[in-house]
């Protein structure tokens, strides 16, 4: 799949955003005032221009409005209003806590598991797609879920958690690039499926339907080379999980330990959701593909 | 909204013949110029005449190899357009409710006042079938053309696809194939029509016919034939007798 | 939110404010189209379905026709070349302006000699017109392109049985169950062959495809023969050996109505020998199976003894067929001595002709339709042998495909299935016996028309066109000893003869719709050279070069005046009966274009040009007494033109109430009631004339009443080709006139009166080790005979080209998805992309054709696609062929009709490291002269 910046920004930034929002809303860190206003900006900040960006991905954006309306069954529709409504329900425990001092703990409660919900409910936008077998397997909801809790302790500075969950992350990550590398074949789907031909022989592309690009070759024909990939997700590995993981569990606490570690972890969540779109090969790719 | 009825009243789709494609791109050309000048926005073409052409279809015919030991390599062109699936995955990923699929006729369509051009119904298509339009932003795919099978301004026998009505090789075969009388679901059952990408569950309306056997000759030869003699003489001889054996051959010309 | 049941979507929108109906110009097919306009513009183009050739279908090209008329390269005003030739650089000038030009150049050499002017025009289709006109002028050269397209399949059928394929005939459609497509890939009769093939399936009828290349029809043939290209001919001829040995040729139908039973003077002492013997009256004598005496093959009653023989002294004189046995027998055509050489093995050499027996003689078919022959023996049935044969370019655009192109059509004639139902079918005005057709006329003096038409059909020596000392006389030498039977003359030669002077210089080149500077001509590079070459004085070597075509194409840049042509869509045209007509097997029919909408240019069709620049110059036939115009345009000529008092360019409500059809005084409403009708006019034959048409006196009939012919002409198929044996005494020393001695020996072998199989030239003058591949082009269905690179649907389906190579040769040769190969023939050498095609004959690589581009041509950006990576396969071939032994260079083309023979061409493959930027050779750009297209379009109205 293409890997449009609109969609890594929306899915890091309001991972991240939503993450952190879940320890907030359980009174970690247990702060008000101006403290609480900086939490509760970061947060908002984060998931609020995770959104925005997603707003960029639209080709034809004044029917924007229209996407709240299908969440029966449609996971973005229902991205849209869980992020709404997970937003509106921290609105009174974050005035709460910054303006009247207070801990309206309920909504913090709740906020959470919405958050939790939402950050899954956009996972499931990728885990439905049968159409990208990498995609479409459990552990995609779980990493996105991981991402967000470890990405959220890590800005909350609980640093020996954050350690924790960033370690249980990478071996989720590194588990999921594996299993995610058997998808293609387990999925059944190939030339032969594809095009009803398979019982005849093995086939292979002569021509393509047209030698000029197209929206379908643009968006979802992207190809990543092998020795490419590995060395991207060896960076990543080391600088989600790794690098930070060693700081954070080794080092002693502290904002330098724990910034650094985040600065790290931010730019390893921007890779590896690079490398979730790259190498995500979707099944209308086989009908061009000349391998 | 972006539910799929339980079951369409009927099921219009296409069934297209395999053994007989030959490539020409006719169903792709004439699909586009209808549907620029007519359903929804116009299907645009970006750098038309420049280095990095890149435009709108919604029917596009591939070409395949199929390899197979002892047997000469087969060419199969490939038209492909929305199979206007059963359990069509594009429309229940919509968010706007844009994407839907007729309870009437079982057609998908996308509600062009709807579309936000997220491209998520593109992502949930197995097949390719749905391309965004670069200049409207704008979802497009095959219509089935429900602007011409109802179309009371143009002749009843021309209510058919623009793909159907163009294709030369009648290799293209439109109709309802809910009902089991119907003639393309007779040809559908007569040429053992597929499915493509069945282990996507999308349950597609539109069928493919797979090619005939092909290059059977040498392993199911005819009856060899046989000399009619091993000698250029005993030739001579069997053209005298085959010339006698023929009608007309003693004189009697007029009266045979 | 709605729901979606309750969506409003207008099904029944209004489509367009008027339909109006035509006829398409996207290839040569002509099929009818409804143009659809909205608002006085051209919205939306489909099949009409009224029309005899399409039936309402529509192929890649024709539903694609809006592109190209609206395409930003069309040129919008005559223009005048103010820069060196070959830049692209030109003024805008008035039509009065271009005529007198024109004229300035024209008339002196009218005047003085009138050979001097060259006019040749390429895929149109008005030939009747053009012929007329260069006639009118007095030039004895003109041709149009089917020398370089396919004269071999044309004249081989002439020669044979008085036509061949396409235009000629089609298949019995309805009833064949055995469809035969030799090298015939995308191109011609391109939407018939498709409904054709769609109908023959649906009857659960075979398709068997020969082809080295397996694409297009070939893909959804039942079985197909990969041959090795310039083979077929040897194929075919063991095809006709198992069928000579098993007895399984069609007695009945060779006896009545082929020359089968015609006694072929064997003395090898006398002047004659070779040619039939005769009657005192000239008649072809056959011996008569009844009495045993020789009579008159015509003679009423009489059926030819195909076994008999006559004796006069010693020598005994055998039939036709019985020459035929004594070749094809023999075991130098048998499957095991042919089968390698063609890339088959012999069991499916055996197959494939048991199998063609089998439908031909035990699926026969009859139809209960009584019919009178030309003897008048009344026949109670029609007897069908359901196998039918096409073919075209890929076997007739070799050195051997005259004779390969005779022996498919002498295939179908010992089936017995020419003219029957189930086989192949003629349409009006075919069949038409080469005696029928004019001789080749170049009778030129100052300031007088022509002695007569320029093409025909030699039937000897006596018909060539040289002067006394052996000169040819025209500048392609067409019908000169070296090729003596170049029915549609030699336009691939024309400009490097007239570059090179020989056999004279000429002075002004005149060309339509040929892109000669470009893809439609052999050696690109070194015709661009000689186009743009100059003389010791510094002036070109071709002094003038008028140039008319619709689009900014290639040759634009190197001719000196452009008229510009209008798109199809805004052009009158007649597709004529006098021509290339769009006529059924069970139908005359005749077709026009008009002006659906008005040019918003300042453009003419070539045909009103034509016409008003021969008003111009006064030339016979355009003027009045008075000296003015005697046609205001092309539609007044279509309209008011009598080739033959009472026949003119459309067969169609003539007479002036219109209710005539065939013969008939011109009718001022003709084009009206066309364009009533649909665009077209269609005479049906009647049901007892259907078949059997050379031999049918219903047929004969009707034909004569309709103005095909002015008395009935009946005639038997040519098995044995006398013409052919003329040429062969001539060159072995009979009569007056004798061909050079260089030629003799080629003419006595290449003219074999029954067809023969020999290497193709390029096979037997450079080293086949050295280059042991075959390269072949083809154009793409959606883009044949169509200038579709310009046009913003097609070229985003095929923008550049690969060459395709087959798995032997990409194995070999390490190729790997994106590569280049260097393709080096004995002539050039070209650098291109690669792509593996694995339903390919194992010795052939190929590529499709005229999808490389020059930069700055067609309006199109110099970083096009087809300018950067497409690429031409031209420069690999010459229009000689390289230098023999004795220093001697033969001209690239069959012998016998001079086609140019660009299947012949041998390459080797190498990969190419490191791969270069663009494909190579990379010509520099030319100034386009309408400016680039628009960016982006997307148009609705």
């Amino acid at each position: 799949m293409h890997p449009a910046p609109s969609v890594i920004i929306f899915t890091s930034l309001s991972g991240l955003g939503f993450g952190l929002f879940a320890w907030l809303g359980l009174g970690i860190p247990d702060v008000y005032g101006w403290s609480s206003f900086a939490v509760f900006f970061i947060a908002y900040a984060l998931s609020v221009g995770g959104l925005l960006a997603s707003v960029f991905h639209l080709a034809n954006k004044k029917n924007v409005i229209y996407s709240f309306s299908q969440w029966r069954t449609s996971w973005l529709s229902r991205e849209g209003v869980m992020a709404v409504i997970t937003l509106l329900t921290f609105a009174p425990f974050a005035i709460g806590r910054i303006f009247l001092g207070i801990d309206l703990a309920i909504f913090g409660y709740v906020g959470s598991i919405l958050a939790l919900i939402t950050v899954f409910v956009t996972s499931m936008i990728y885990t439905q797609l049968k159409a990208v077998p990498r995609w479409n397997m459990p552990l995609t909801p779980v990493l996105f879920l991981l991402y967000a809790v470890s990405g959220g302790a890590l800005m909350t500075g609980e640093q020996r958690v954050a350690g924790f969950l960033i370690a249980i992350l990478t071996l989720v990550q590194i588990a999921a690039w594996v299993l995610g590398d058997a998808r293609f074949t387990g999925s059944g789907t190939d030339k032969g499926s594809a095009t009803g031909l398979g019982g005849l022989g093995k086939v292979r592309v002569f021509e393509s339907a047209h030698t000029s690009r197209n929206y379908i070759l643009d968006e979802m024909v992207h190809v990543i080379g092998r020795r490419h990939a590995t060395k991207l997700r060896t960076i990543a590995a080391l600088t989600i999980g790794l690098f930070p993981v060693v700081l954070l569990l080794m080092l002693p606490v502290g904002h330098v330990t724990s910034l650094t570690a985040l600065a790290s972890h931010i730019v390893g969540v921007f890779i590896s959701r690079w490398l979730f779109f790259a190498e995500a090969e979707h099944v209308v790719g086989l009908y061009y593909s000349r391998g | 909204m972006t539910q799929l009825p339980a079951q369409s009243k009927k099921k219009l789709g296409l069934v297209i013949d395999l053994d007989t494609c030959v490539g020409c791109h006719g169903c792709v050309t004439s699909c586009k110029g209808w549907n620029t000048q007519n359903y929804g926005e116009p299907l645009s073409d970006i750098d038309a005449y420049g280095a990095d052409p890149s435009g709108t279809f919604l029917n596009r015919v591939f070409s395949y190899e199929v390899e197979a030991p002892n047997k000469p390599a087969q060419t199969v062109h490939f038209p492909k357009s929305c199979l206007h699936c059963e359990d069509a995955p594009c429309v229940t990923v919509c968010p706007t409710g844009a994407s839907y699929k007729r309870e009437e006729d079982g057609i998908v369509l996308v509600n062009e006042d709807r579309c936000m051009g997220c491209g998520l119904c593109a992502w949930a298509c197995p097949y390719g079938a749905r391309e965004l339009d670069f200049m409207s932003g704008i979802m497009k795919k095959c219509t089935l053309c429900v602007d011409r099978i109802y179309n009371e301004n143009i002749p009843e026998e021309d209510r058919v696809p623009a793909c159907v009505r163009t294709c030369p090789s009648n290799a293209r075969h439109f109709g309802d194939l809910g009902d089991p009388d119907s003639d393309v679901s007779k040809l559908v059952a007569e040429r053992g029509g597929i499915d493509l990408m069945p282990e996507q569950g999308t349950k597609p309306v539109n069928k493919y016919l797979p090619p005939r056997l092909k290059d059977t000759l040498d392993s199911a030869p005819p009856k060899p034939l046989e000399s009619v003699s091993e000698e250029p003489k005993g030739w001579l001889g069997w053209l005298d007798r085959a010339l006698e054996a023929l009608p007309g051959s003693n004189g009697k010309a007029e009266d045979k | 939110m709605t729901r979606p049941e309750k969506i409003q979507i207008n099904t029944s929108p209004p489509v367009s404010d008027e339909i109006r109906k035509t006829t398409c110009y996207m290839c040569a097919c002509r099929c009818g189209i409804n143009v659809h306009m909205k608002g006085g513009e051209v919205v939306y183009i489909e099949g009409n379905r009224d029309h005899p050739v399409n039936k309402g279908v529509l192929c890649g090209k024709g539903s694609s026709g809006l592109m190209q008329h609206l395409a930003p390269s069309r040129l919008r005003a005559p223009l005048k070349r103010v820069g060196p030739r070959g830049a692209g650089e030109f003024e805008k000038i008035s039509w009065d302006e271009a005529y007198d030009i024109a004229a300035g150049w024209l008339a002196p050499i009218r005047e003085k000699d009138p050979k001097r002017l060259a006019f040749f025009t390429g895929r149109d289709q008005s030939q009747s017109f053009t012929s007329w006109w260069a006639q009118a002028f007095g030039t004895p050269n003109y041709a149009a392109h089917g020398g370089f397209c396919s004269v071999n399949m044309a004249a081989g059928g002439i020669y044979t049985m008085g036509g061949a394929f396409w235009e000629f005939g089609q298949p019995d459609w309805d009833r064949t169950r055995m469809f035969v497509l030799f090298g015939v890939a995308e191109d011609h009769d391109s939407n018939p062959i498709k409904m054709g093939i769609g109908k023959v399936k649906a009857n659960g009828g075979k398709i068997v495809g020969v082809n080295p290349i397996r694409s297009g029809y070939n893909a959804v043939a039942d079985e197909w023969v990969g041959i090795t290209p310039g083979t077929d001919g040897l194929f075919i001829l063991s095809l006709i050996h198992e069928l000579f040995r098993s007895g399984k040729v069609d007695l009945d139908y060779l006896r009545r109505y082929t020359n089968a039973g015609f006694l072929v003077d064997e003395d090898p002492q006398s002047p004659q020998q070779g040619l039939f013997l005769r009657d005192k009256d000239g008649k072809p004598l056959v011996i008569d199976q009844a009495t045993g005496k020789a009579v008159a093959f015509d003679k009423p009653g009489a059926l030819a003894n195909l076994a008999a023989s006559k004796k006069t002294g010693k020598i005994t004189h055998r039939t036709v067929f019985q020459l035929m046995a004594e070749r094809y027998l023999s075991d130098e055509y048998a499957p095991e001595a042919v089968a390698e050489r063609c890339g088959l093995t012999p069991t499916r050499i055996r197959n494939l002709a048991a199998e063609f027996a089998r439908v031909a003689f035990e699926e026969e078919i009859v139809l209960d339709r009584p019919w009178t022959d030309w003897k008048g023996e009344k026949h109670d049935k029609m007897i069908g042998r359901p196998i039918s044969f096409h073919a075209m370019r890929g076997i007739s655009a070799h050195s051997n495909g005259f004779q390969t192109a005779r022996a498919l059509h002498v295939l179908q004639i010992l089936l017995g299935s020419v003219e029957v139902p189930g086989g192949f079918r003629f349409k009006p005005p075919y069949p038409k016996p080469p005696e029928a057709h004019p001789k080749p006329h170049a009778g030129a003096q100052p300031g007088k028309p022509l002695d007569g038409p320029h093409l025909g059909y030699p039937l000897g020596p006596e018909h060539l066109l040289m002067d006394e000392d052996g000169t040819p006389k025209r500048i392609d030498k067409a019908f000169s000893w070296e090729n003596p039977l170049s029915a549609h003359g030699l336009m691939h030669m024309v400009i490097s003869n007239a570059h090179a002077g020989d056999p004279y210089k000429i002075d002004t080149l005149f060309m339509y719709m040929a892109n000669m500077a470009w893809n439609s001509t052999m050696n690109t590079s070194e015709v661009i050279r000689m186009l743009t070459d100059k003389d010791e004085n510094g002036d070109y070597v071709i002094p003038h070069i008028i140039y008319s075509d619709a689009y900014s194409s290639e040759t634009v840049a190197y001719a000196d005046l452009i008229l510009p042509d209008t798109t199809y869509l805004e052009r009158h045209d007649c597709i004529s009966l006098l021509d290339r007509p769009i006529c059924e097997a069970e139908a005359a029919a005749d077709s026009i274009r008009w002006p659906v909408v008005e040019p918003d240019r300042d453009v003419r069709g070539f045909q009103t040009a034509l016409i008003q620049l021969g008003a111009k110059l006064g030339l016979p036939g355009m003027v009045n007494e008075d000296g003015t115009a005697k046609y205001a345009d092309y539609a007044d000529y279509i309209q008011n033109h009598e080739r033959r008092p009472g026949v003119g360019p459309l067969a169609g409500w003539r007479g002036t109430d219109g209710d005539k059809s065939g013969r008939g005084e011109p009718n001022p409403n003709q084009l009206e009631k066309y364009i009533e009708n649909g665009g077209f006019w269609i005479g049906h034959i009647p049901e007892e004339a259907q078949f059997y048409k050379p031999w049918n006196k219903a047929y004969q009939d009707w034909a004569v009443e309709i103005g095909l012919f002015d008395a009935p002409a009946p005639y038997v198929f040519n098995l044995y080709v006398e013409p052919l044996r003329k040429m062969q005494l001539a060159a072995e020393g009979q009569g007056d006139i004798q061909p050079p001695d260089h030629l003799r020996e080629r003419i006595k072998r290449t003219m074999d009166p029954l067809p023969i199989w020999y290497e193709p030239f390029e096979d037997t003058n450079v080293d086949v080790n050295e280059f042991p591949v075959h390269a072949l082009t083809q154009r793409p269905m959606h883009m044949y005979h169509s200038w579709g690179t310009q046009n913003a649907w097609l070229r985003q389906i095929t923008g550049k080209n690969y060459l395709y190579l087959p798995t032997k040769i990409w194995e070999s040769g390490g190729f790997k998805e994106g590569d280049y190969a260097r393709v080096t023939s004995a002539h050039g050498s070209i650098v291109v992309p690669v792509a593996l095609h694995a339903a390919l004959n194992e010795h052939t690589v190929w590529t499709w054709n005229a999808i490389g581009k020059r930069k700055g041509a067609w309006a199109l950006d110099e970083d096009a696609p087809e300018a950067t990576e497409g690429f031409l396969l031209n420069h690999l071939i010459h229009e000689l062929q390289p230098p023999k032994g004795d220093g001697m260079r033969w001209a690239n083309s069959d012998p016998v009709t001079g086609q140019a023979a660009w299947f012949d061409l041998r390459v080797k493959i190498e990969k190419a490291d490191p791969k270069p930027a663009e494909s190579q050779p990379s010509l520099p750009p030319i100034k386009s002269p309408v400016g680039k297209g628009p960016k982006n379009v997307a148009r609705k109205i």
